[in-house]
């Protein structure tokens, strides 16, 4: 848990650096740097592509294209990604993402931009 | 005049055959070489590899177009020359080490996990997520023999897991969602037998075999243990082994799942890594009790064994996937912490074990450290690097 903190610590401090550069809004209005961004899109390639795919075809986990997310209420996503899923692999990516970050990723996901955005 | 003819006859072949090796040996094959000394690097960002050679830590060649790499393997010809490379998105790729390309290249299934090679180099499997199952392929061409489709006694799908081979031409795997554990007797590859564990335990995540190719281990992830199937004795059924490490307290989440790619043994001792919990599980290999567990610094993914087994290195998943550790196997003592850069995955040793390389992912660098003094001794530029495998691997029952 200590780590957790030191990493959030880390990671908000990033966003503070990165707060100068570019600035995206997620839907609830809160500004991401464009730093994070880059942070998080990594984190969404590599971290969540282990399980999922690098191009987000599934995995061990399921596929995370427009079409398999497709009818799948984001509010919801976004409640997986920061609580789980209990019973499957999936873990809880809360200790390392605000509300409004994962939120980003998803509609990341659904638009399908993660291939063309590095 | 006859005779001048024949000996100028004569004398032009002896003239073209010494020309023919000439060129041969000059154009063809300037400079011998052996594969004993190399072995590839995943770069999973770009979709290829880099031969590289252990002897002067250098990198050989790159190359490209083997699509995406985010769960990639690989397993070697038993001459060592050729590759075979699994990736993610079901694509199989031949590689030739020797003159550094693509020999063939088939995209086998929709969703592929790795794969193993058969005792005799001659059959090439494949454990596939979408759809699930493994396909048998000639070594030499890449021609799909035969398929077996994970289906559980329900009709259900599985996703295929921890496909190792075996000796007597057998090749073992888990199914994720059935938990269980199949032995296929691939003698006849057209046809094979197969025999399977049923109730083995919750979602098998990997598995692996002992080098002496006896005893198959699948760890689980869906409850505490391991399933362990003695090959010698097959009748005898799956065991439960370390069962209890983890009860009656509530798991930490695992933000990657534990591989066990290299059984990691010493002396009577397995080192596994726990699941959900910050610890390496040490087994005796006599009983298969949990003797000890040694407190990490994260949730291990992989707990590797130098190969004369003194030192276990172990890595770790997010968010502690900067630190690798090594345990002293005679006092279980953590000897070494080193912080060697960002996203550490796979850790991979020189057959003798005085090298060992580690892949940097957010890096993008591999090191490689001296094992004795743990000092870094090289570095090779590489994107996103993930898995590292040496040509050794040729001659070992199940890797």
């Amino acid at each position: 848990m200590r780590a957790n903190s030191r990493i959030r610590q880390r990671l908000s401090r990033i966003i503070l650096i990165g707060m100068t550069g570019l600035a995206a809004t997620a839907s609830t209005g809160v500004e991401i740097s464009g730093t994070r961004q880059a942070a998080l899109l990594n984190l969404l390639k590599q971290d969540c592509g282990s399980c999922h795919g690098l191009t987000m075809k599934g995995g061990l986990g399921p596929a995370l294209t427009p079409e398999a997310l497709r009818g799948k209420p984001a509010s919801m996503l976004r409640e997986v990604v920061l609580r789980g899923r209990p019973g499957t692999p999936m873990p809880p990516w809360a200790p390392f993402l605000s509300e409004s970050e994962a939120e980003w990723l998803i509609e990341v996901l659904l638009k399908g931009e993660i291939n063309a955005r590095r | 005049m006859r005779v001048d003819k024949r000996t100028s006859i004569t004398k032009l072949a002896a003239a073209s055959i010494l020309l023919c090796v000439a060129m041969l040996y000059g154009c063809v094959t300037p400079q011998l070489r052996a594969t004993g000394d190399l072995g590839i690097i995943i770069e999973r960002a770009d979709g290829s590899v880099q031969i590289v050679d252990t002897t002067h830590q250098r990198s050989l060649a790159k190359i490209s177009g083997l699509g995406d790499l985010s769960h990639a393997s690989a397993v070697y010809s038993r001459d060592a020359r050729y590759a075979y490379v699994f990736g993610r998105d079901g694509g199989l790729t031949k590689i030739d080490l020797l003159n550094a390309r693509i020999e063939k290249r088939i995209i086998q299934a929709g969703n592929s996990i790795g794969g193993a090679i058969s005792q005799d180099g001659k059959i090439v499997a494949t454990s596939n997520y979408e759809p699930g199952g493994v396909k048998l392929f000639d070594a030499a061409t890449l021609d799909l023999i035969s398929e077996i489709p994970a289906v559980d006694r329900a009709g259900k799908h599985s996703k295929v897991v921890g496909l190792v081979d075996a000796p007597g031409n057998r090749f073992v795997f888990s199914l994720f969602e059935a938990g269980e554990i199949w032995v296929a007797d691939v003698r006849d590859p057209r046809q094979p037998v197969l025999h399977k564990h049923l109730n083995i335990g919750r979602q098998p995540y990997d598995g692996t075999v002992t080098r002496d190719g006896r005893h198959y281990v699948a760890g689980l992830f869906g409850e505490d243990g391991l399933a362990l199937l003695d090959l010698w004795n097959e009748s005898a059924g799956v065991k439960r082994v370390a069962a209890a490490y983890g009860k009656g307290s509530q798991p930490l989440p695992v933000y990657k799942m534990p591989h066990l790619d290299n059984w990691a043994m010493s002396q009577t001792s397995a080192y596994v890594p726990a699941v959900g919990r910050h610890e390496v599980i040490v087994i005796d290999t006599h009983t298969w009790l949990d003797k000890a567990h040694i407190p990490v610094a994260g949730q291990p993914v992989f707990v590797v064994a130098r190969p004369d087994g003194r030192h276990i290195w172990v890595n770790y998943a997010p968010p502690h996937n900067d630190t690798v550790q090594v345990i002293d196997v005679l006092t279980h003592q953590i000897i070494q912490t080193l912080h060697p850069g960002k996203a550490i995955l796979h850790m991979e040793f020189t057959p003798r074990g005085e090298q060992v390389w580690l892949s940097v992912r957010d890096d993008d660098r591999v090191d490689v450290y001296d094992t004795e003094t743990f000092q870094r001794i090289a570095s090779i530029p590489a994107a996103k690097p993930s898995g590292i495998f040496f040509t050794y691997r040729a001659h070992r029952i199940g890797l």
